[in-house]
């Protein structure tokens, strides 16, 4: 059996329009650790999430040369197959607490459905076990929320629900797509420190969606950076904060204001330009046009993958020192 | 709940009160009743008579408050044509009326529903497309002449069914039929587009991440939501066939209320029209009523709002 609980190998994602959202990737999660997927709007992060559980939409293509979940092959499952691992061994939260629950169903009703479905047993039973997820997830008279409707609840408490019911059959993998990018700051802060309790309760591992690299940094212990449907750079989040190699994730982190780092008045650093809608056809660096390293071998054919340090790999035709050249160039 | 309750029922009184006046002054509206009663022949002081015994020398608002205070306690008056109570003629036709109107609903539903959901789960391919072009023809198609045709083969040619008169169950399949064609499309488009709408939303995306079943999402998560506008324009269609099916009462020779209002109306048989207004009116509004009722048990929102 392998060391990852979750390996995706040559993921492709492609529409019926022609787009390519994503080009190829691959990512793996260990057990118990958090491994963030980072990138800016468009560059495909939501859809890799919602491809590992085939949920896409109708009209997207998905291609893989493997998704192995516990090392069981699962890219060629049947739906059947694939709906007795999902929200069983893997669940997943959304982005939109406001509209992920049905409006029409009490949340005990929401909850204990999941459950009995992949567990069995009665209601009763299954209600019971949603009373005391909704008390760990930090929800008051859990009794009282479970005869509620979704329209009583506020987001925050709303996503708190999602997490509940995504916990109702002990999964070994939650992928959470920017599971706070809907609620307030405070209620971000204490949603980020619930998953992380019980990541290190349950031994939990997440895959977690972001675009935000302040959540990156509290919370990742891998991170793949995304740009255009690629992974362009990923390894250890200590390693690749410390050692920022592609230019990417160079100009991502220069977007993020850090105190005492940046003068009041000082402009922060942003990357000209958006991410490029891909095509059939498509060749070289897709972050050419917004790169200031770009090179004319940028301009076509593959771009080679190089490796940082350990475990942590970049794709780019710039050298691992690169920065460090630059600096003395700047210098001399 | 009970504030919902309270309201739409005054909403209901309202509205029932609105239809009670508008179809008063359209009825008097219509020329001098009087001598519309005494017909062409009689002299000036049979009408005279007339006016004085019917009470129509009395002030407008007079009549109005005693016709209104009369129907409030069930005497809706005597025809002047058939010389019976009202109420008596309008129950006397009210179980064909009901039975047609129901069975036109059932098939309606049992026909446009699953339709609409099969639509739905399939949009945008041809199995779509070809429901679709159904229901445009369906809608197109004048309830006279399918009327006609299906008693043409199934009445004439077949001899499956009756050709008119309703002594046995079967009289009422063709006239159902006919009748539910009206409705089925537009019930097929409003469960195929909620639908549409339903099975796009995100917490269908949550119920297919739990693993549930494909009858589940649709049937229990999608289907509830999509269930709302088609519950109110059900509601609103059994309304028009209890009351406007008099083309198919026609061809099929039923005698229900809406065929009695029609008669009442070429006889000038005004407390029979008023009534026969009336009661439609009290149908419509009990129908919006009950869908709305039911629409308040399918949606939690609505009953807390």
């Amino acid at each position: 059996m392998s060391a990852a609980l979750l390996e995706v190998e040559g993921l492709r994602v492609g529409f019926g329009n022609g787009t390519q959202a994503v080009r190829g990737i691959s990512i793996a999660v260990a057990r118990g650790e958090t491994h963030c997927l980072v990138g800016e709007s468009g560059c495909g992060k939501s859809v890799t999430s919602l491809a590992v559980m085939n949920l896409l939409a109708r009209g997207a293509v998905r291609t893989a040369e493997g998704i192995r979940f516990e090392g069981r092959e699962i890219a060629g499952l049947s739906e059947r197959e694939m709906g007795k691992l999902r929200g069983d061994a893997m669940a997943m939260i959304f982005q939109e607490p406001m509209t992920s629950l049905n409006p029409a169903y009490t949340i005990g009703s929401q909850m204990a459905e999941v459950y009995v479905r992949h567990r069995g047993g009665s209601k009763a039973a299954a209600l019971d076990r949603a009373a005391h997820l909704l008390g760990r997830v930090g929800i008051t008279a859990p009794g009282m929320r479970l005869a509620q409707y979704p329209h009583q609840l506020s987001g925050g408490l709303r996503q708190r629900v999602m997490i509940a019911m995504a916990l109702m059959c002990d999964p070994k993998l939650l992928i959470a797509d920017e599971p706070t990018t809907a609620l307030d700051v405070t209620v971000q802060a204490q949603i980020l420190r619930l998953l992380q309790e019980l990541q290190q309760e349950l031994g939990l591992a997440i895959l977690l969606i972001t675009h935000d690299l302040g959540i990156v940094a509290r919370m990742a212990h891998r991170v793949s950076v995304m740009y255009a449907g690629r992974v362009v750079e990923s390894g250890p989040a200590a390693e690749l904060f410390g050692r920022p190699t592609h230019p990417y994730t160079h100009g991502l982190l220069a977007c993020v204001p850090v105190p005492g780092k940046i003068a009041r008045g000082e402009p922060l650093g942003s990357i000209p330009g958006t991410v490029p809608k891909i095509g059939p056809g498509y060749s070289g660096c897709a972050f050419r046009e917004r790169c200031a390293q770009a090179m004319p071998a940028c301009g076509a054919g593959d771009v080679p993958g190089r490796e940082a340090g350990p475990e942590h790999r970049y794709e780019c035709h710039l050298g691992a020192d690169w920065t460090a050249r630059l600096a003395t160039g700047a210098a001399a | 709940m009970l504030i919902f309750l309270a309201r739409r029922a005054l909403l209901a009184m309202l509205v029932t009160l609105t239809v009670l006046t508008v179809s008063f002054m359209l009825t008097r509206l219509t020329g001098d009743l009087a001598i519309a009663i005494a017909g062409p022949q009689a002299s000036q002081a049979d009408v005279e008579i007339i006016r004085k015994a019917y009470g129509l020398d009395r002030p407008l608002l007079v009549q109005f408050v005693n016709w209104v205070t009369d129907a409030a306690t069930g005497d809706l008056g005597r025809s002047f044509f058939y010389q019976e109570d009202v109420t008596k003629l309008i129950s006397a036709r009210l179980p064909v009326t009901l039975t047609l109107g129901l069975t036109g609903l059932s098939i309606a539903i049992l026909t446009a529903i699953p339709l609409g959901i099969i639509a739905a789960m399939r949009e945008g391919t041809l199995l779509d497309r070809g429901i679709m072009t159904i229901a445009v023809i369906g809608q197109a198609m004048p309830s006279f002449w399918l009327g006609l045709t299906l008693v043409i083969i199934f009445g004439l040619k077949l001899q499956w069914f009756p050709i008119s008169g309703v002594e046995t169950w079967q009289g009422f399949v063709l006239p159902g039929i006919v009748l539910a064609f009206s409705a089925i499309p537009a019930l097929m488009r409003l469960t195929r587009s909620g639908m549409v709408d339903a099975l796009a939303s995100d917490y269908i995306r949550t119920a297919r991440a739990k693993g549930l079943s494909r009858a589940a999402i649709v049937l229990k998560h999608a289907l509830r939501n999509a269930a709302m506008p088609v519950v109110a324009i059900s509601a609103v269609q059994l309304g028009f066939m209890l009351s406007g099916s008099i083309v198919i009462e026609t061809v099929f020779s039923l005698h229900g209320v809406g065929y009695l209002g029609w008669e009442a109306i070429g006889k000038n048989d005004f407390p029979v029209v008023q009534s026969v207004v009336l009661f439609l009116a009290t149908v419509f509004v009990v129908l919006t009523l009950l869908a709305d009722l039911m629409n308040a048990a399918l949606d939690p929102r609505l009953r807390t709002q």
